[in-house]
């Protein structure tokens, strides 16, 4: 890690270190303590994509299939198998990473996008099987009876236990992720997304480095669902469908691609909107995220990340994108 | 060293080449020129393996290395200076040349020793070591991305049109590279439209034109060619860069 990203991983990390806290002391806004747990589950699923898109240059659309295949493998264990949970969500993450491969290997041997076409496919190949699995998942009407979370015996009951657990975790990928980028692979990464063909001309190998981020994704996607699973102990296809897939783009988008503060941002910031401050426009929700797209898209390239960064005149310049976050 | 026999590939569906054969000595410095078009870079891409070759041979130190992907051909020792320089913008100078080592990555002492050799022979790249590739001019970028190939320790470094895009005293200065990295014993092909600095500078020479090849000889030879004048020198004043 570098050292400005260790400043602000100090920051954040005392930030929501003592969120549960401010939020405690101010009425009416106590429950914004689920939000965050829910925002922290999400920022699992957008870290891996953030490097997949900002970082290899690619775009996955299943990475709402990725998070239901966890969701459901940890699901259907507990819940018909009396599997204990732990041992349930190793399953699912392997699950994920298995088809996480057999979907990118084809689909990233190809210079372009598609990946995005192929996990396109896949994502609603597999929001099918959800719905129509009727014995295994329950089908539209949901899947019920599964346990919640204990730790050595110890249930994880409060919500503010499960802030901690999930933003312990979150910290921990976010760790992982920044070890990954500042390494040799992530070196290359950056590399590829820069100058494919001059990468190649290198030695790297391009496909074997895509395959592998984009299949780190799945795995962090799968574990996301998993305790998305046990914290909310109910389970619909309809949280696993494309709209979904197209939120998480959109998280990564709107905070900023080449950064992975960027993508924690934007996910927390777009988890409080949609559960929170967009609740009024009901079905038009559709049309509010177009519109947050568009604007991101045209006015903030770099996302909201590159505004906090240097200052809303800097983001349009030049400067800011050959100073990418590395 | 390098034998292409009659080899044909396609780009897209387009029959770029069309049987073109060629052979690289050891030592050797061979220039190939064309005009744009003539599938200059589509060979160049064949022999990297970034293209897939339809027909024919490409021997490498006595291997035939057809089919054989990128990696491994950076492995067997061809090293590429892309056309367009193509460095790694937002990586510093130094993640660059790291990435020119990408093959010897396990090897860092090898590494550090290169990279202080190729400081010494750049030293404005050492000056440059922190800043952002991106933020380099032209001839800087040019001599870090021969620099990046060279962290390969290619025993074959193949040129693509280094002078592309540059100012004429500049393309003079990255002439005089590639005079002296081949007055050290280097193994070049370097493909250019600047037809006369480049047959200036090499043994031999080839002339590819719409996917075929069309001529080839001593570069002195084909200097004075009556075709190879007629198209590719010109009748007007030398260029600076050929003083």
């Amino acid at each position: 890690m570098r050292t400005t990203d260790r400043w602000i991983f100090t920051v954040v990390f005392l930030l929501i270190a003592v969120f549960p806290w401010l939020v405690g002391r101010i009425s009416g806004i106590s429950h914004y303590i689920e939000v965050m747990i829910f925002a922290g589950i999400f920022s699992l699923v957008c870290l891996g994509l953030s490097l997949l898109m900002g970082y290899a240059g690619q775009i996955s659309l299943a990475q709402a299939a990725f998070f239901g295949i966890g969701a459901y493998t940890s699901g259907i264990l507990t819940a018909r198998f009396d599997w204990n949970p732990w041992l349930a969500m190793p399953v699912g993450a392997v699950l994920a990473a298995a088809v996480a491969w057999i979907v990118g290997v084809p689909a990233l041997r190809l210079r372009g996008h598609y990946l995005a076409m192929a996990t396109l496919g896949f994502g609603v190949i597999v929001h099918i099987v959800f719905s129509e699995e009727v014995e295994w998942t329950g089908g539209p009407s949901g899947m019920v009876d599964i346990p919640g979370l204990a730790i050595a015996g110890w249930r994880i009951s409060s919500e503010v236990q499960w802030y901690y657990l999930i933003w312990g975790i979150v910290f921990l990928a976010l760790l992982f992720s920044f070890h990954i980028l500042h390494s040799r692979v992530g070196r290359a990464l950056r590399a590829i997304h820069e100058e494919e063909i001059a990468a190649e001309a290198m030695g790297v190998p391009t496909a074997r480095y895509k395959v592998q981020i984009f299949v780190f994704g799945a795995v962090l996607a799968a574990i996301a669902g998993s305790f998305y699973t046990h914290y909310v102990t109910f389970l619909s296809p309809s949280s696993f469908n494309l709209m979904w897939s197209i939120r998480f783009v959109l998280m990564v988008m709107v905070g900023g691609m080449q950064s992975l503060w960027g993508a924690l941002l934007g996910t927390v910031l777009l988890t409080f909107v949609g559960n929170e401050w967009l609740q009024v426009f009901a079905d038009f929700e559709v049309l509010v995220y177009g519109a947050i797209l568009l604007v991101v898209a045209l006015f903030l390239p770099q996302g909201l990340i590159s505004v906090l960064r240097r200052g809303p005149g800097g983001a349009r310049s030049s400067v800011s994108r050959l100073g990418g976050e590395g | 060293m390098l034998t292409l026999k009659s080899i044909h590939t396609y780009y897209g569906s387009i029959h770029a080449l069309k049987g073109v054969s060629l052979h690289v000595r050891p030592g050797e410095t061979v220039a190939l020129i064309g005009a744009n078009g003539a599938g200059k870079s589509t060979l160049v891409s064949t022999i990297c393996g970034l293209v897939k070759l339809h027909k024919g041979t490409v021997e490498f130190q006595g291997r035939n290395i057809a089919g054989f992907s990128p990696e491994d051909i950076v492995r067997e020792g061809i090293a590429l200076v892309p056309e367009g320089r193509q460095i790694f913008s937002t990586l510093t100078v130094e993640a660059n040349l790291q990435m020119g080592g990408f093959i010897h990555r396990h090897n860092s002492r090898q590494m550090a020793q290169d990279m202080k050799r190729v400081y010494e022979r750049f030293p404005i790249l050492r000056q440059r070591s922190q800043q952002l590739a991106g933020t380099l001019s032209g001839g800087e970028q040019q001599m870090l991305a021969i620099s990046r190939a060279l962290m390969a320790r290619p025993k074959l470094l193949i040129m693509d049109e280094p002078s592309m895009g540059l100012a004429p005293l500049v393309i003079k200065e990255i002439f005089k590279i590639i005079r002296e990295l081949r007055e050290e014993g280097r193994t070049i092909l370097l493909i250019e439209q600047n037809a006369r600095a480049a047959l200036q500078i090499s043994d031999r020479g080839y002339v590819l034109e719409t996917g075929k090849m069309v001529l080839q000889g001593e570069g002195a030879m084909l200097l004075e060619h009556r075709e190879v004048k007629r198209a590719y020198l010109g009748k007007g004043a030398k260029q600076i860069w050929e003083a």
